[in-house]
């Protein structure tokens, strides 16, 4: 599959991807990640430095500043990592009605994260916490060997701070990618049997959960071609495109910085080097948010975000 | 090595109805109907799939509904333990025939 499949699918469809109106802010602080997981697009993992320095951090809670969005999403790599992590979600969290914190749940636990979920916590910041799946086995199969053990401790702690827990206002939401070369479980009842299965044996809670299918980049591809899954992979998503997920695609409504400042329509873009207006635009030199109408990029990973129920 | 089982012939299943197109469109609008969500979940029912596609041997259908099983959300515990079901009951079908044996050796026996 070579990247103008999915145009060619657009075209087919008598579609075009382009940017709506801009209302989330999603910062990729870095590759550094106390794990390595197998499905990670990034390739984030202990040996990586690439990391967001000092006055990146500022120019983007100056962008922050200048412009008004619904959300602001930090990810990673790990983002409890970071060192200026708290100087970012304490700048932010007054600039936006909601700020998102990306965890890995095992990273939590280190001593660079000290006292993060406090302060996550009085800044009433929503977290977004990856496990794929309601057993060990196949959380370790994805993410590493114990980490379910602390992945489980963790969702525990923050149940102790009200993340999670109804009535409190702090929003605890768990992501689920596949374990393999398959398409997500549906949402709704993927949902269901989390909070059954999580209460049930573990007495913890949590908000929302979302399935997201794996993009076929980084790791994950590499994976794939080494396993002889990625032509099956890549035909499965293609032959599941779904035309009425375009409205709703991240890439639409969404900017993404990159560690070192420049940005993207989308995390996946970033991940495989296509630039936002197909340019390298640095945070700081931006001084209005993208044009609705303006061409997003696209290669085959996209097709990870049309299939089925789609990646919004 | 040539095989009579081939994955790739999985994806022409549809071609079943080339030249009887009336019959196929009945069946597979029955398949997709006995799939669908109802009392069962689509889950559960890719579950009971999966375990009669291990009772009469059928490759194309362990393969679609190993697949469709890990997509549905189940896990291979899961699927293990229904797969014990399918041997439990091809296990105990030949075992409970073991009445009929006893029945016709006491008939024959003194």
């Amino acid at each position: 599959m070579n990247p103008s499949r999915f145009s060619d699918t657009l075209r087919r469809h008598g579609l075009e991807l382009t940017r709506g109106a801009t209302s989330t802010l999603q910062i990729n602080i870095g590759r550094t990640c106390d794990l390595a997981c197998r499905h990670c697009h990034l390739e984030a993992g202990p040996d990586r430095v690439e990391a967001m320095g000092h006055e990146t951090v500022e120019a983007v809670i100056a962008c922050a500043g200048r412009f008004s969005f619904a959300a602001i999403d930090i990810t990673g790599g790990a983002p409890e990592l970071l060192p200026r992590l708290p100087r970012l979600v304490s700048g932010l969290a007054v600039l936006t009605p909601k700020l998102i914190v990306r965890t890995n749940l095992a990273a939590l636990t280190r001593p660079e994260s000290g006292a993060l979920p406090e302060l996550c916590r009085d800044h009433g910041v929503a977290l977004t916490a990856s496990l794929p799946a309601a057993n060990a086995a196949q959380t370790e199969a994805q993410r590493g060997g114990g980490v379910w053990e602390t992945s489980i401790a963790m969702i525990r702690r923050l149940n102790g701070l009200g993340y999670g827990v109804a009535g409190s206002g702090l929003e605890l939401d768990l992501v689920s990618n596949p374990t393999g070369a398959f398409l997500p479980a549906p949402q709704g009842e993927t949902e269901q049997r989390f909070h059954l299965e999580l209460e049930r044996r573990y007495a913890i809670s949590f908000n929302h959960l979302y399935t997201f299918a794996n993009a076929p980049l980084g790791r994950f591809r590499a994976w794939l071609e080494r396993s002889g899954n990625l032509d099956a992979y890549l035909s499965r998503l293609e032959g599941s495109f779904n035309p009425c997920t375009l409205p709703g695609l991240m890439c639409r409504s969404l900017i993404s910085v990159n560690w070192d400042g420049f940005i993207y329509d989308c995390d996946f873009n970033l991940a495989a080097g296509l630039h936002h207006g197909e340019q390298r635009i640095h945070i700081a030199q931006l001084s209005e948010l993208p044009a609705a109408g303006t061409p997003i990029p696209v290669g085959d990973h996209c097709f990870a975000c049309t299939a089925g129920s789609g990646f919004t | 090595m040539e095989t009579y089982y081939d994955p790739a012939d999985l994806a022409a299943f549809g071609d079943i109805g080339k030249d009887a197109p009336h019959l196929a469109a009945k069946f597979f609008d029955y398949y997709g109907a006995v799939f669908a969500e109802g009392a069962l979940s689509e889950r559960e029912k890719a579950l009971i799939a999966l375990a009669v596609a291990h009772a009469v041997q059928c490759p194309y259908c362990i393969d679609a509904y190993t697949t469709a099983c890990l997509e549905k959300g189940s896990n291979l515990e899961e699927m293990t333990e229904a797969l014990h079901v399918t041997n439990a009951i091809r296990g105990g079908a030949s075992l409970v025939h073991g009445v009929q044996m006893r029945k016709i050796a006491e008939k024959l026996s003194l």
